[in-house]
């Protein structure tokens, strides 16, 4: 019996096609132009402006970021995810991934209390995190906002009464934004992006929760020069002034 | 009330009603060859697959076993015992199984009549509902998160009134989660339920409503049992779905231990601190799933090996 064998290699080599193409989420090792950036959710706009003027002064140059929780982005760069640079919210999530060289801290961090625009709940200080009546939302303590909280709660003695514990910060302060929830802990640098529709306010236990960001080059970074003239860039004068107009403190 | 006459409860061959029409009825087909041929024709194709089914039918039957045999080869199966032994787990796990059951119940009330509606009825913009009721299917999961939000929540278009008038708020409570496991599963549901009544033969109802049944008595005891392993397959379909729900619980109903907290959103937060742990979980989550599966199917949809 004649079987023609055209079709069965056809079927064959579109399968194994498929599969290839289903791994093909790394870029090649030689792509010159390109730098994959993993930095931590509460560096979302700074980053990005960052971003834009590295291109701009690099031409040619395609950056393209990866925004989450750093915990969330430490497990995936640990599983393989292609990524060249890490900027973490805290020095220990950074510990868990290979890195090329010493991590150099480059911002800091101070928690603030958001509240829906107008403060709906008459929210004054740290102390009205723990009233049960309110809808508080804190970050999942795996997120470094969440670390942060649970040490500024713990300074003020005050046992939070949360409704909801979230991926990252920009999660809870979107339950923030959208009034779903009375107060939240998120960075300043948070209430400062979103002005428009939360408030920020401060309280004392702040300083005792300082977040220390560190970025570094990755063991595995396709694209180390590249890698490295990043880092330098986010270090520069220039870099610094842009994490600093966006709230951030100077290390 | 009880029923005032009494048509047939379920089909039987011998009480056909339409076996004096044309000789078309299910119970009457008759094979048109030797049964003998027949038999060995199918069993050569049984035998046999053409390769170029075959191929491909290997490479997906890998691709969605593979997964599952590296999660059971890298579970830590020493940790199994004190993992399970954590109340943070047993938590997690009951919140699983009785929101999974609780959207499902809600599935079954709601959508058993939708899918009524849709597969008995002819109204204007019946496509337009169809289409409405399949859109979860396809909508990502977080984005039915968000649209419940903006509904649902405190500032939501229905929620602001919820919360005004009632003091109830559904967000960030276990209530929040149910209602977006059912959002997400039901269409699952209606799909399935629309298909078996498709499928059965309407003149059992038609015989029903000559001897003087209600639509409801037919409908309770005349298309139900005649579509009740279709309406067994779509709740199976849907409850496992429910169960597997992550994107719109997380979104909609936030994620706090106890309240809201299922084993999807535990998987995921294990992973980024314990990856063994999350191991743990999903292996828990996948022999439960498999469990309840296999012990409805042989119990209501009849194997069908």
């Amino acid at each position: 019996m004649f079987r023609p064998l055209a079709a069965p290699v056809a079927v064959v080599l579109a399968a194994v096609a498929v599969l290839a193409a289903a791994g093909c989420g790394n870029p090649p090792a030689d792509a010159g132009g390109r730098l994959t950036v993993f930095a931590a959710a509460s560096l979302t706009e700074s980053f990005t402006s960052l971003g834009e003027e590295f291109e701009a002064a690099n031409r040619g140059i395609r950056v393209t970021f990866n925004f989450g929780a750093s915990s969330a982005l430490a497990q995936q760069i640990d599983q393989g995810a292609p990524a060249d640079v890490f900027a973490s919210a805290n020095p220990a999530n950074l510990e868990r991934v290979a890195v090329a060289g010493e991590p150099r801290v480059f911002a800091r961090n101070v928690l603030q209390i958001a509240v829906p625009k107008g403060n709906p709940a008459g929210v004054t200080g740290l102390a009205d995190l723990g009233r049960p009546e309110l809808r508080i939302a804190l970050c999942a303590e795996q997120a470094p906002c969440g670390a942060a909280a649970l040490t500024a709660l713990r300074a003020a003695g005050v046992s939070a009464a949360p409704d909801t514990l979230e991926r990252d910060v920009k999660a809870a302060l979107t339950k923030v934004a959208l009034g779903e929830v009375d107060a939240a802990l998120v960075y300043r640098t948070d209430v400062k992006a979103a002005a428009g529709t939360v408030d920020g306010i401060d309280f004392p236990e702040a300083a005792q929760a300082v977040n220390d960001y560190p970025i570094a080059t990755l063991a595995d970074a396709g694209n180390a020069t590249l890698a490295a003239a990043f880092v330098d860039f986010v270090l520069s004068p220039a870099g610094q002034d842009t994490l600093a107009a966006a709230g951030f403190q100077r290390p | 009330m009880r029923r005032p006459r009494r048509p047939h409860s379920a089909p039987a061959a011998g009480t056909d009603p339409a076996a004096h029409d044309a000789g078309a009825g299910p119970a009457v087909r008759r094979d048109a060859g030797p049964a003998g041929a027949d038999a060995a024709v199918r069993r050569r194709v049984a035998e046999r697959g053409p390769l170029v089914l075959v191929l491909p039918a290997a490479v997906g039957l890998c691709f969605l076993v593979l997964p599952l045999v590296g999660l059971l080869a890298r579970t830590p199966w020493g940790r199994l015992p004190s993992q399970l032994a954590e109340p943070a787990v047993a938590e997690a796990l009951r919140l699983s199984l009785v929101c999974a059951t609780a959207a499902t119940a809600l599935c079954l009330l709601t959508g058993v009549p939708l899918a009524w509606l849709l597969a008995r009825t002819d109204f204007r913009g019946r496509r337009l509902v169809r289409a409405a009721v399949t859109v979860p299917l396809v909508l990502p999961p977080v984005v039915g998160g968000v649209a419940l939000l903006l509904v649902f929540g405190r500032r939501g278009l229905v929620g602001q009134y919820l919360d005004a008038w009632f003091g109830l708020s559904l967000p960030f409570t276990t209530t929040g989660v149910v209602l977006a496991e059912a959002f997400v599963a039901m269409p699952f549901l209606v799909i399935a339920v629309e298909g078996a009544l498709r499928g059965a033969d309407r003149r059992y109802e038609d015989a029903a409503a000559t001897l003087g049944a209600s639509r409801w008595l037919t409908f309770r005891r005349v298309t139900l049992p005649m579509i009740g392993p279709g309406v067994a397959a779509g709740t199976v379909l849907c409850w496992a779905r429910a169960l597997g729900e992550f994107g719109a619980t997380i979104t909609f109903a936030g994620n706090f231990p106890g309240e809201t907290r299922t084993m999807p959103l535990a998987v995921y937060l294990a992973l980024e601190t314990d990856p063994q742990a999350a191991t743990v979980l999903s292996v828990l989550l996948l022999a439960v799933s498999v469990l309840v599966l296999v012990s409805l199917r042989e119990r209501w949809i009849g194997g069908g090996t």
